[in-house]
């Protein structure tokens, strides 16, 4: 045998990890309460629906009330940088409440994913910015790339122009498919050149094209971003702006799982509540055996779903890089089956209604769907712990 | 910012752990562990209320909180001390004595909590019978009262423990004039009779776990019965709750339960990898994980004082992976997985995965979701209790002398 034989349990990192805490703490649940109360009151279903077939597919007035009032964009920051200094924890428990609504405002996208990229780089101008709610951010990668490896930089450095400060750059290149990229004026663009970096680019700046995507999901549209010579500033450069990128990706996958978490919890939640009112047969369709069961196994899934949703956020609060890997290796993987599952479990149990476009079964469909796919798919997650667990692929050939 | 809200917090238990502590030394200098007869020291440790400090004082304990225990367990391992097996007596500790407690008269509980918690004496459980698996209610053993003494007739299955036991928990039919449900009695039998015959249950694995108990004018004094006549059905469910509770089972490391063998296979025969199988032992190890955090949560939300339906899903989770990774695990194997072990007829002190090969693993799973409620049970409960779902239409109503059987 040519490869390892030492049978090894994946540990994780140095010594024993943190033990987790897995349950909601009490600022965390006073946090939901204040979360959910607006989101039920600005992100009905039926708003959210409306919303999908306007121009402004983002709602900025919810977001303005979230990240101001609430002050959920600095959720992350440090409150030496204006922010809240809060943990992931709580921004965990904020993505499920957004995924109970469906709610289309960029928190993941501003206030995780490009948030965790400065804070990575420590770039302290911008993230004042960002948690005063003056602007809104997007990290430059398409939606679909996870953690496991860099997504390559479609963009490059081009030559100065006569006439430019000094320390400016100018990118060129495209990115398709980005998350949360429509309602941002600050883009984090990893590009390629001398060096690989990390840089910001303002949107109002010109260079910039924003081309909104006729998207899977309608609650989350994504946009394909080209830069012409657009005008930057070098956030973090070589192995710095590589390890921003990284914990970025890594941020947003483990996030996004609550918000699955949150999906499919409600998706879930809203079909009990129907079979429960729903007669045929002169009898509620839930008292059927067929029903009961599979929603007797929705409900265990998105049992487990919550505790590695949780386990992956509670990780991420800490400083344990391999252990934080394989969890929200687990939970990205895990919650996108989940959500995806009651998602579909939604559409099929409320029967005919539950495929017309006037019920919102189908965006809880949709979402799931693009959430299943953003980050990294199930898949990708699952092979990472072939590494991560030590559960090598067979040899090439094999 | 963030508090646990796990943990003891305040002064109470910080100083009953103190507290239990210096009892406990008090007590080994009273009864030195190297001298002292196991079963006296044992006795004496009932006494002395250090057996389950849960319980009442005057019955092994003090009243105080459940997790108080491990201190005591500890202190007394660490001396030595004679222990009395709770392996050997899973369903005297984990359901005999909680029923007890919860439905016995002061004299039954006086009388049998002490030989039950040092072991003398085994406990086991009447309950299925071959007419009634998951419609526990509609059971045919028959218990008829003659004065202060019940006669009873009929038979038992899948009783584990039954050939070593000494008493059983056992639930009979006293009125079958009544509905089901309400014409049950619950009595605890002296197994060491001659109506009681305990047979072996030979199963798929080839070996004998369980029992048969055939029960042919079986005595049981009216002091034994447990509960009011007609209380049955009540005091059944008490039971079967804390078999549920102990279904939670204990804290577990990663690679701590069936994939643990999957996996070093795995690791230590690459020869053994295709790109099928490898795609099913990442789901397999992942969901196995998945589920062990579960699991966490769960002890976190009882240790917290939250405790949720979440332990419904457990065994329900458990069983399914046991099977699926029993069964990954044979077909990894390839040609060896046409090889059994041992067909021979043993009896093992209680089901044990490991120690026998992938096969065993294999088969012995399939009765996980028999065993303990069926997993279409589980769902029924689930999708009843948890989700309030209707319940099933009722063609079982009316005197259960008169139901179709």
């Amino acid at each position: 045998m040519s490869e390892a034989t030492v049978t090894r349990v994946p540990a994780a990192g140095p010594g024993r990890p943190q033990p987790l805490d897995l349950l909601y703490g009490e600022t965390e649940n006073e946090l939901r309460a204040a979360v959910r109360s607006v989101l039920e009151d600005k992100a009905a279903w039926p708003d959210v629906l409306a919303r999908t077939e306007t121009a402004e597919t983002y709602d900025s007035a919810l977001w303005h009330t979230l990240a101001a009032d609430i002050g959920l964009a600095g959720l992350l920051i440090p409150e030496e940088h204006g922010g809240a200094g809060a943990s992931y924890r709580e921004a965990a428990v904020v993505a499920e409440e957004i995924g109970r609504a469906i709610a289309p405002v960029p928190f993941l996208g501003s206030a995780v994913v490009a948030t965790t990229a400065l804070l990575s780089a420590g770039d302290a101008g911008l993230l004042a910015e960002l948690a005063s709610g003056a602007v809104t951010a997007a990290l430059a990668v398409p939606f679909a790339a996870g953690p496991a490896s860099l997504p390559a930089a479609t963009v490059r450095i081009e030559a100065s122009r006569p006439g430019d400060e000094a320390g400016t750059y100018r990118l060129s290149g495209q990115v398709p498919g980005v998350a949360d990229a429509l309602p941002a004026g600050l883009l984090l663009v990893p590009a390629d050149g001398v060096p690989y970096g990390l840089y910001a680019v303002r949107v109002s700046g010109g260079g910039v094209g924003t081309t909104p995507v006729v998207s899977l999901d309608q609650t989350r549209q994504l946009a394909d971003l080209t830069f012409d010579g657009a005008l930057a500033r070098q956030v973090a450069a070589g192995t710095q702006a590589e390890a921003a990128v990284r914990a970025a990706l890594l941020a947003g996958a483990g996030v996004l799982a609550s918000e699955q978490f949150g999906l499919a919890d409600r998706a879930l939640e809203l079909t009990v509540a129907y079979v429960r009112e729903r007669r045929q047969f002169a009898r509620p369709v839930g008292g059927f055996q067929a029903i009961k069961h599979r929603l007797a196994d929705l409900w265990v899934a998105v049992s487990q779903a919550r505790a590695v949703a949780r386990a992956a956020a509670d990780r991420l609060s800490q400083q344990n890089e391999a252990e934080t890997e394989l969890t929200v290796a687990l939970a990205k993987a895990a919650c996108s089956d989940t959500a995806l599952k009651a998602a579909q479990e939604m559409v099929q149990l409320h029967g005919g209604i539950g495929f017309t476009w006037e019920h919102p079964a189908h965006l809880f469909l949709k979402r799931a769907k693009a959430d299943s796919i953003g980050f990294g798919t199930a898949d990708a997650h699952r092979a990472s712990l072939a590494r991560l667990a030590n559960l090598p692929a067979p040899a090439a050939g094999a | 910012m963030l508090t646990s809200d796990t943990g003891l917090t305040g002064q109470g238990p910080a100083a009953d752990a103190d507290g239990l502590r210096a009892q406990v030394a008090e007590f080994l200098t009273a009864h030195d562990p190297k001298s002292t007869e196991p079963l006296e020291f044992l006795r004496a440790r009932f006494d002395a209320g250090l057996a389950w400090v849960h319980y009442p004082a005057g019955l092994g304990g003090q009243g105080l909180p459940r997790s108080l225990q491990t201190i005591v367990d500890r202190e007394f391992e660490a001396a030595g001390s004679p222990s009395n097996h709770p392996e050997r007596n899973g369903i005297g500790l984990g359901m005999a004595a909680p029923t007890i407690l919860a439905h016995g008269t002061p004299e039954q509980k006086e009388r049998w909590l002490r030989p039950l918690w040092t072991g003398e004496e085994i406990w086991c459980q009447l309950f299925s019978e071959p007419g009634a698996g998951s419609d526990l209610a509609g059971l045919a053993t028959r218990a008829v009262r003659d004065g202060d003494e019940w006669t009873v007739n009929g038979q038992k299955v899948w009783t584990s423990s039954a050939h070593m036991a000494s008493r059983a928990l056992l639930v009979a039919r006293t009125n079958p004039d009544l509905p089901k449900h309400e014409g049950l009695t619950y009595f605890a039998l002296d197994m060491r009779q001659p109506g009681v015959e305990v047979r072996p249950l030979r199963q798929a694995t080839g070996e004998a776990e369980f029992n048969e108990v055939f029960m042919t004018d079986a005595k049981i004094p009216d002091a034994d019965r447990i509960g009011d006549v007609g209380q049955g059905w009540t005091v059944s469910m008490a039971t079967l709750m804390n078999e549920r509770v102990s279904i939670g089972g204990n804290a577990l490391p990663r690679e701590g339960g069936m994939i643990a063998s999957a996996a070093r296979t795995w690791r230590d025969h690459p020869e053994l990898r295709t790109p099928g199988l490898h795609d099913r032992i990442l789901r397999l190890w992942a969901d196995a994980e998945v589920a062990r955090i579960a699991g966490s949560r769960l002890r976190q939300q009882l240790a917290a004082g939250q405790p949720g339906p979440e332990g419904s899903a457990a065994k329900l989770v458990f069983a399914r992976l046991n099977q699926e990774i029993s069964e990954f695990e044979v077909e990894l194997a390839g040609a060896d997985g046409l090889r059994y072990d041992d067909w021979t007829m043993r009896r093992p002190e209680g089901a044990n995965f490991f120690g026998r090969n992938p096969g065993f693993r294999f088969l012995r799973a399939k009765g996980n979701s028999i065993e303990g409620g069926t997993s279409e049970i589980l769902r029924n409960i689930v999708s009843e209790r948890v989700l309030g779902l209707p319940k099933e239409a009722r063609m079982d109503t009316g005197p259960w002398k008169d139901l179709p059987r």
